[in-house]
């Protein structure tokens, strides 16, 4: 007889406890869309598939985590605070990428940092090449024109010659 | 096409140090993890044999430990303690739940048992109805952040249940659901008497 | 006795690719032309060999030889006989044998080609290719052996082993476990083997780069006897991710074709350094520069072939792809490191025999550009690799996991892509050697004008997007280019040889095979990038509940629920099938069958309908997850606007490919 009461007691307190403000059990609504839920559940992750997003996720667990989100929304709570609630409970695994804070930034700034290095260490080779040629121009009788694309070459003399 | 007239004669400037360095930097640090990753899989992460690092396990409202809400292993230390990781959504593991209770009640008198729960990435309200569906009385707590089932197993599957003896010592790792509870038992006596 | 049979051609095909690689590295040596003439009918003899393995194999499959664990593992009585057949794919063992199979077909092939001017080229041709047949051979033999029997233990336990266990007796199930439902498609004929075949030719050119290191000669013989293998592994290899895409679409039911799941990107990863690696043999064909890239990325091309295959198959990544855990992985690891040591060794030791003279002093020359593109390239290469091994970092380090999902990669690799089109667009019209911003901006002018009206024309539409108007920009500049290119070629030969319009475009794809079937698959490539864009801006969904009757709307479509049904199929799997029709302003236009098959292992399988138009699919999927009853059944409906055209542009893609790598005739071919 108690048990049933007993569940409700603990959410209640659960809910209270980790709510930033505690009016959520008055602001109850309708029950929140499947389109609501897969809106937050998008973002997650299943915690025990690997790499499934939690809104097609076909698992019986993670059909229960969809409930939970559509149970939490119920309650009111916002989609930053069902976020933090399945990252506290169930490790940062569950975001869809690694939270910006601390040592992880190293995974946002790494890619462009190395886009930007091969871009740096390209133009310092044709910083190099040019000074190279300008050196060999010097010192070298003119140029010989570089033609090595002949078929291209000769198409551009024909349209040349049609002008 | 045309042909290249051969290239004439360049300086003999093999690759860079720093460019040797940076390479067979990359290419260790490539096989390091390859290498430790494999290790990871082929080994479990905690041995037959080894100390399990604490940890503290929050526990479920009703579920107390001694009237706590939450209990650390390191507490524990004179007891032998049985960690099971379980989850509602588990199916296997209702198979072994009835087992795991009466072998939990057969031993609470002694007091040189304790039984802890693990409610592996499950939501509480599920967890909860599962302890009340099989009249569940031992310690249970939710498993936040899974950072205790890291502690014993990189790809937990549940039902997974260890066995710690009385020096914090892991002594025995069941995988899959207790057949009987004279299963639990033959781990469990053996342990109690050391 | 087949069985035995089997093993025993197995490990003959073992001892053989051993002795080839031995016989041609001593004959190399001891300068004994005899020994690697022996080494390469040992290579040519690995074929017909493995090719009986196969077949005994494809047999003990076909005919139900449950004894067999392999067989057990992947196939059942109600299979279709085609899925027994491909069920040799199926499974770690049976797809290692495949391997190995692939690669003796690839290794014999080329033992086979006249040799003639490049004899020095054939010991370590032979070396390369045949070490790594035996180490693959190898991990059939010793580890996942597909002819394992079972046995039964005094005990009762069944045991996998090919020798009777001491005490024990045969056993011989009634009927197997069958293949994994999701692997149950009839894309399972097709995908996997292009994959594969992607893979184990791109061991070719890096059999010939690691023999032009070994002999020293730096000169572009070995890429100009590799290309058409290369563009025909870059064939594979794209078309294995193509129909990858296609399956996940038609199967998976979650409205998309890529997740950038690791073993996806394992299979990119290879891609996004062998593209450039294509254009960049171009540069040093024409221009002999390069050499010390084109190496350097050939070896790792391959090293991402073996490491990818080793991601997957040794259990250290975990996904929804990974094969089983497995035995193989010290032996696989021992053989990366050997291959990767070797061949840096190689290369560091050879760097200044590759040194070009380098005249690359015009930053707008095509050969720049191409050199830009690449490192545009191995930047999307970087990113990719670094978003699939630091997970496994941050995993080893804190001991917690980490997910790496498509909203990483996509703001990570999204600029480059878009710059990599701009390029595409460029590149063509820049010339070898002399470009300037000059002649490039007298080049570019005519296309770009047309290209204005592009952004124009979608924001007359409504389309706000900032994204997706680059992103479309960028697709007509690139098509304007090509159609410019096409053109310009087209009035040149016209005038010149006095041709009409479709002599002249028929002869400039002959003459000018490599140039003109590249662009087409630079076209195919942002025809695909339309369907990409359209599908990851445009995408929209919804879920609900709907009962017999109820209407559902998405990107003007109205849905009806008209049916559902129940019943079991002849293969055991319960099939819950519903059907829906689909109105457009009140016309009706097709009728819809979503299902789901509940297989006997317990196992779920989502089959989305689909209905396709140029324009836009509609995708439902019946949510077999949130327990349908004919009274309430959810629905998920997804509206892909554009995805279509991604498979379009696979389509000609094929073409380009095909036109490209066709063997030209022999007055065609070069001296």
């Amino acid at each position: 007889m108690s048990k049933p009461f007993h569940i409700v007691l603990f959410l209640v307190l659960l809910f209270v406890s980790l709510a930033a403000h505690p009016s959520p059990v008055l602001a109850q609504q309708a029950t929140p869309s499947d389109d609501e839920v897969n809106a937050i559940a998008r973002q997650l992750f299943c915690p025990v598939c690997e790499n499934t997003p939690l809104d097609v996720c076909p698992t019986e667990a993670c059909r229960q985590w969809r409930e939970l989100i559509r149970q939490m929304l119920a309650e009111g709570r916002s989609e930053e605070e069902i976020i933090r609630y399945f990252v506290d409970n169930y490790g940062a695994r569950v975001l869809a990428e690694p939270p910006r804070q601390g040592v992880n930034w190293i995974f946002y700034l790494v890619p462009p940092l190395a886009f930007l290095t091969g871009l740096f260490l390209l133009g310092r080779g044709f910083y190099d090449w040019r000074q190279k040629a300008r050196q060999a121009a010097a010192q070298a009788s003119p140029p010989s024109p570089a033609a090595a694309d002949e078929y291209a070459a000769r198409l551009e003399e024909e349209l040349r010659k049609r002008r | 096409m045309t042909d290249h007239p051969p290239a004439s004669p360049v300086s003999r400037r093999s690759v860079p140090l720093w460019a040797q360095i940076l390479v067979w930097g990359f290419l260790l640090g490539l096989l390091v993890v390859l290498g430790i990753g494999l290790a990871r899989v082929q080994r479990p992460v905690i041995a037959v044999g080894r100390a399990v690092p604490d940890f503290t396990l929050p526990l479920y409202e009703g579920y107390e430990y001694e009237g706590l809400r939450q209990v650390r292993l390191s507490d524990l230390r004179g007891r032998v303690v049985l960690v099971n990781f379980w989850a509602s959504w588990c199916k296997p593991c209702e198979s072994e739940a009835a087992d795991l209770e009466a072998a939990w009640r057969l031993y609470q008198p002694t007091g040189q048992v304790v039984f802890l729960g693990v409610d592996y990435v499950d939501t509480p309200l599920e967890g909860l109805s599962y302890l009340v569906k099989f009249d569940i009385t031992y310690p249970n707590g939710p498993d936040m952040g899974s950072r205790i089932s890291a502690i014993f197993n990189r790809e937990m599957g549940v039902p997974e249940t260890y066995f710690i003896d009385r020096q914090g010592i892991l002594r025995y790792i069941k995988i899959g659901p207790f057949a009987s509870l004279a299963e639990i038992q033959a781990i469990l006596d053996p342990l109690l008497e050391r | 006795m087949l069985i035995y049979f089997g093993f025993g051609i197995l490990v003959l095909s073992f001892l053989l690719a051993l002795f080839a690689s031995g016989a041609a590295a001593y004959g190399y040596f001891a300068r004994a032309a005899a020994w690697v003439e022996s080494s390469r009918r040992a290579m040519q003899l690995t074929f017909p060999l493995i090719t009986l393995a196969v077949v005994s194999l494809v047999y003990l499959l076909v005919t139900g030889h449950y004894e067999v664990k392999y067989v057990y593992t992947v196939t059942s009585d109600s299979m279709p006989l085609y899925l027994k057949i491909t069920a040799l794919w199926g499974g770690q063992a049976g797809s290692l044998l495949f391997w190995s199979w692939l690669l003796s077909a690839f290794a014999s092939a080329v033992t086979l080609r006249r040799w003639e001017r490049d004899r020095e080229f054939l010991p370590w041709v032979v070396v390369v290719t045949a070490v790594t047949l035996a180490f693959f051979l190898s991990l059939s033999v010793f580890f996942e052996n597909p002819f394992d029997r079972w046995w039964l233990l005094p005990g009762g336990e069944a045991v996998g082993a090919m020798f009777q266990p001491a005490g024990s007796g045969a056993a011989f199930p009634p009927d197997g476990r069958g293949l994994n439902p999701l692997l149950r498609h009839p894309g399972m004929i097709i995908h996997p083997p292009m994959l594969y075949l992607g893979f184990v030719s791109f061991v070719i050119p890096y059999a010939f780069a690691m023999a032009a290191l070994v002999t020293g000669r730096s000169d572009d013989r070995w890429i100009r006897i590799t290309r058409r293998w290369t563009l025909v592994a870059w064939l594979f290899l794209s078309l294995g991710l193509v129909l990858g895409m296609r399956w996940a679409y038609d199967v998976l039911g979650w409205g998309g074709y890529w997740g950038w799941d690791p073993v996806e990107n394992a299979a990119l990863m290879p891609w996004l350094i062998g593209t450039p690696f294509l254009h960049t043999t171009i540069i040093q064909e024409k221009r002999g520069v390069f050499k010390q890239l084109n190496m350097a990325l050939i070896i790792l091309t391959y090293l991402m072939v073996i490491i990818g295959t080793f991601l997957t198959r040794s259990g250290v990544l975990s996904s929804v792809h990974a094969f089983a855990q497995s035995a193989i992985g010290p032996m696989f690891f021992a053989f990366i490191a050997l291959t990767a040591i070797l061949s840096f060794a190689l290369l560091i030791r050879r760097w200044n025999d590759l040194k070009g003279e380098i005249i690359l002093d015009r930053l707008l020359s095509r050969e720049a550009l191409f050199l830009l593109a690449a490192v545009v390239f191995l930047s999307v290469f970087f990113i990719v690799a670094y978003g699939v091994f630091s997970p496994l970092v941050y995993e080893i380090v804190t001991n917690q996991k980490i997910t790496f999902g498509p909203p990483w990669y996509e703001r990570a690799t999204a600029p480059l892509l878009g710059l990599l089109m701009l390029l595409m667009g460029v590149a063509p019209l820049s010339a070898w050697g002399y470009s300037n911003a000059r002649t490039l901006g007298r080049a570019i002018w005519k296309p770009a004008l047309p290209t204005a009206l592009v952004p124009l024309a979608l924001a007359w539409l409504g389309i706000r997007n900032p994204i997706a108007l680059t992103g479309f920009t960028l697709v007509g500049f690139v098509l304007f280019v090509t159609l410019y290119e096409y053109g310009r070629g087209v009035r040149g030969r016209m005038k010149a040889n006095r041709e009409t319009v479709f002599q002249a475009l028929g002869r400039l794809f002959v003459r000018n095979r490599r140039r003109y079937g590249g662009y087409l698959i630079h076209v195919a490539m942002v025809v695909m990038a339309v369907g990409i864009l359209g599908i990851e801006l445009f995408q929209s969904e919804t879920q609900r509940s709907l009962a017999i009757g109820d209407e559902i709307e998405l990107g003007g479509y109205t849905l009806r629920y008209d049916s559902l049904a129940r019943f079991p199929y002849t293969d055991g799997r319960l099939v819950t099938r519903a059907e829906l029709s689909v109105y457009q302003d009140g016309r009706f236009l097709v009728t819809l069958a979503p299902r789901y098959d509940l297989y006997p292992d317990g196992q779920p399988m989502t089959i989305p309908g689909i209905y396709s138009t140029l324009a836009d699919d509609l995708y439902v999927v019946l949510v077999n997850w949130e327990n349908p009853l004919a009274s309430q059944t959810p629905f998920k409906v997804y509206h892909n606007p554009l995805v279509n055209w991604l498979w379009i542009g696979s389509l000609i893609f094929i073409g380009g490919m095909i036109l490209t790598a066709w063997p030209p005739k022999e007055r065609e071919r070069e001296g």
